[in-house]
């Protein structure tokens, strides 16, 4: 879709505008420049959607499709890596624990936030100023740091949580350990991110028009009826928008899991897939079965995600 | 809304600002700590009740070690980062801002193509890239440099679309057409009709990447293998591998502590300040 197929096609496209049928030899020649303009525009985005993402998509694509092997070199192997990955257990593993962690957390996470937002909505005095910026303000703090926090808050040298245990007689808690190991984790995540999950709400529920809710207010509907009734299904979108963003985060899990291995041997190598994609790589140098690993990955999510868009669109369209 | 006036209102209200009381101090715990820890030393933070002050006051001496230690490495990750992230972010700007309005205000082959593309772009999971990215650049010998981290950030689908979307309500056609009727130039159009109007979008734009590059951890771990090009959140963690390898005896943990402090106040500075902006910008986008 570059710059070479504008001739043609330009063509087509002045032909298919015989609005003004006045319009004279100058007037299409202005169509063709405004044409030429509007992707001249475009193109030092489209360079870069080329270079970083359709070509090192590609590229994956490719050594996902070949095997390296000291004996045969590399050579097409078609789709045997894919079956490798999706019967490798430790691959498998990953994608269930991330996927059952999501599950959890990130309807916790989104509720909350959307509680919050509609709280700010109805609710304009000092403190919900205090707290919405207050609760925006992990968003700042990059991921990595606010693992190392909370992973020094949660060891027994440093932090003061570990101790709670010791309230109901169970000793010191091992956060890093266990059942409490994901929860651990979902906690990083919901702090870190409920906070601009919160705020894209709200500024959803701030565009809506005051009108289409000042009839339920003069029928005596309380705020709460207001906001569920009126308000949830007006952001819809904005709602599931957030949901798509929060699920193809929550597929690629890295960070978090990476920092606070650390503090928890538990945290392996294949503990989440995008860990397992990156040992492939940098700790064990298959690179082929590693693009395999975050291609299917990507494919997973980018499928599920897009059927999802297209479904509730078509949907909202329809409504 | 000003229906707080009813008289059953009241005490709901009351009771969502202690809900949001709790809430804060969730969200401030660990940025509270991350405070109260970098005044204190390495012993301090051991022996000291985690969420207060320990005996002395060592934020100066903290300070002082941490942009020593290393030869002033310290002070290399702050400038590499703030030279990723401010560059990455003017040039995503530019490139959204460009690429927003050409596909909102013209019309050209493949441009319903390109939108439709757009959305899935946005799907595509960055982290799927990194790897590939790194193999391709290392064909050309691009890995291990400062561009390797900088050029595929500049890549934001996301940031095209909500400028899409901004444009397409905010800059009228009419007043381009007017332009176009004294014989400006399109680039002259956009940058001194179009860019005033649609600035709030282009703080949002700007800020969003500006965290993004950042905060990055994945891409830079790819793509540096030298200490000098880190920035903050790879060199933060090295140190931290360091000083729990060796418990605190050669790299101290008061380092990492006073190291993080010093990383996020910078980026929570900005996103006060420029509140008003982003939080116009973004609700551009969410509505659609």
């Amino acid at each position: 879709m570059s710059v070479n197929v504008l001739p043609s096609r330009q063509a087509a496209n002045a032909e298919m505008l015989p609005a003004q049928p006045r319009r004279t030899r100058r007037g299409s020649s202005f169509q063709a420049r405004q044409s030429i303009a509007g992707a001249l525009f475009v193109l030092p985005f489209l360079v870069i959607v080329i270079l970083f993402l359709a070509l090192p998509l590609g590229y994956a694509l490719w050594l996902s499709l070949h095997s390296e092997s000291l004996a045969f070199g590399s050579r097409f192997t078609g789709l045997d890596q894919y079956v490798h990955v999706f019967k490798d257990p430790e691959f498998r593993d990953g994608l269930w624990r991330v996927i059952r962690f999501g599950i959890v957390q990130i309807p916790i996470m989104l509720g909350l936030a959307l509680v919050a937002a509609l709280a700010l909505d109805a609710i304009d005095s000092r403190i919900a100023r205090l707290f919405r910026l207050i609760a925006f303000m992990p968003y700042a703090v990059p991921v990595v740091i606010g693992a190392l926090m909370w992973g020094f808050l949660y060891s027994k040298t440093f932090g003061p949580f570990a101790g709670v245990g010791h309230l109901w007689g169970a000793g010191s808690l091992n956060f890093f350990g266990g059942h409490l190991l994901l929860i651990s984790l979902g906690n990083v995540v919901t702090w870190a991110w409920t906070g601009y999950n919160m705020i894209v709400l709200y500024s959803a529920l701030q565009g809506l028009p005051r009108e289409m809710y000042e009839a339920a207010v003069v029928d005596g509907a309380s705020p709460i009826q207001i906001a569920w009734h009126v308000k949830v299904p007006a952001i819809r979108q904005a709602i599931s928008l957030a949901a798509i963003f929060t699920v193809i985060g929550t597929m690629q899990f890295f960070n978090e899991p990476a920092i606070l291995a650390r503090f928890a041997p538990d945290i392996d190598a294949g503990y989440t897939p995008n860990l397992y994609a990156y040992a492939q790589a940098f700790r064990f140098g298959s690179f082929n079965y590693s693009a395999a690993t975050s291609f299917a990955l990507g494919l997973t999510v980018f499928v599920l995600s897009y059927a999802y868009v297209f479904l509730t669109r078509r949907r909202a369209a329809r409504a | 809304m000003s229906v707080s006036t009813t008289s059953s209102v009241r005490p709901r209200t009351r009771l969502a600002h202690v809900i949001m009381g709790v809430g804060m101090l969730y969200f401030a715990v660990p940025l509270i700590w991350i405070v109260i820890a970098s005044t204190k030393s390495q012993p301090d933070l051991l022996s000291s009740p985690a969420l207060w002050f320990g005996h002395g006051f060592d934020l100066p001496a903290n300070l002082k070690q941490l942009f020593r230690e290393d030869d002033g490495v310290y002070g290399r990750w702050l400038i590499n980062t703030a030279v990723y992230a401010g560059v990455s972010a003017l040039g995503a700007t530019a490139l959204c801002s460009l690429a927003g309005y050409g596909l909102a205000r013209f019309t050209f082959p493949g441009k319903r193509f390109l939108e439709s593309a757009l959305l899935g772009m946005i799907m595509v999971p960055g982290t799927a890239l990194v790897l590939p990215t790194y193999l391709l650049l290392s064909h050309i010998h691009l890995v291990n440099t400062m561009w390797a981290v900088i050029l595929p950030s500049l890549l934001s689908p996301f940031c095209t679309y909500l400028a899409r979307v901004y444009v397409s309500e905010s800059v009228p056609t009419e007043l381009l057409e007017a332009a176009r009727m004294d014989r400006a130039g399109e680039l002259r159009i956009f940058l001194q009709v179009v860019v005033p109007m649609i600035r709030p979008v282009m703080v949002t734009v700007f800020l969003f990447t500006l965290v993004a590059t950042w905060n990055n951890y994945f891409l830079p771990l790819v793509m540096l293998s030298e200490s000098k090009l880190y920035p903050l959140t790879v060199g933060l963690t090295t140190w931290f591998n360091t000083a729990q390898q060796e418990a605190g005896t050669r790299l101290l943990f008061n380092l990492v502590t006073t190291g993080s402090l010093v990383a996020i106040v910078p980026l929570i500075i900005a996103f006060l300040m420029l509140q008003r902006f982003w939080r116009g910008g973004l609700s551009s986008g969410s509505l659609k």
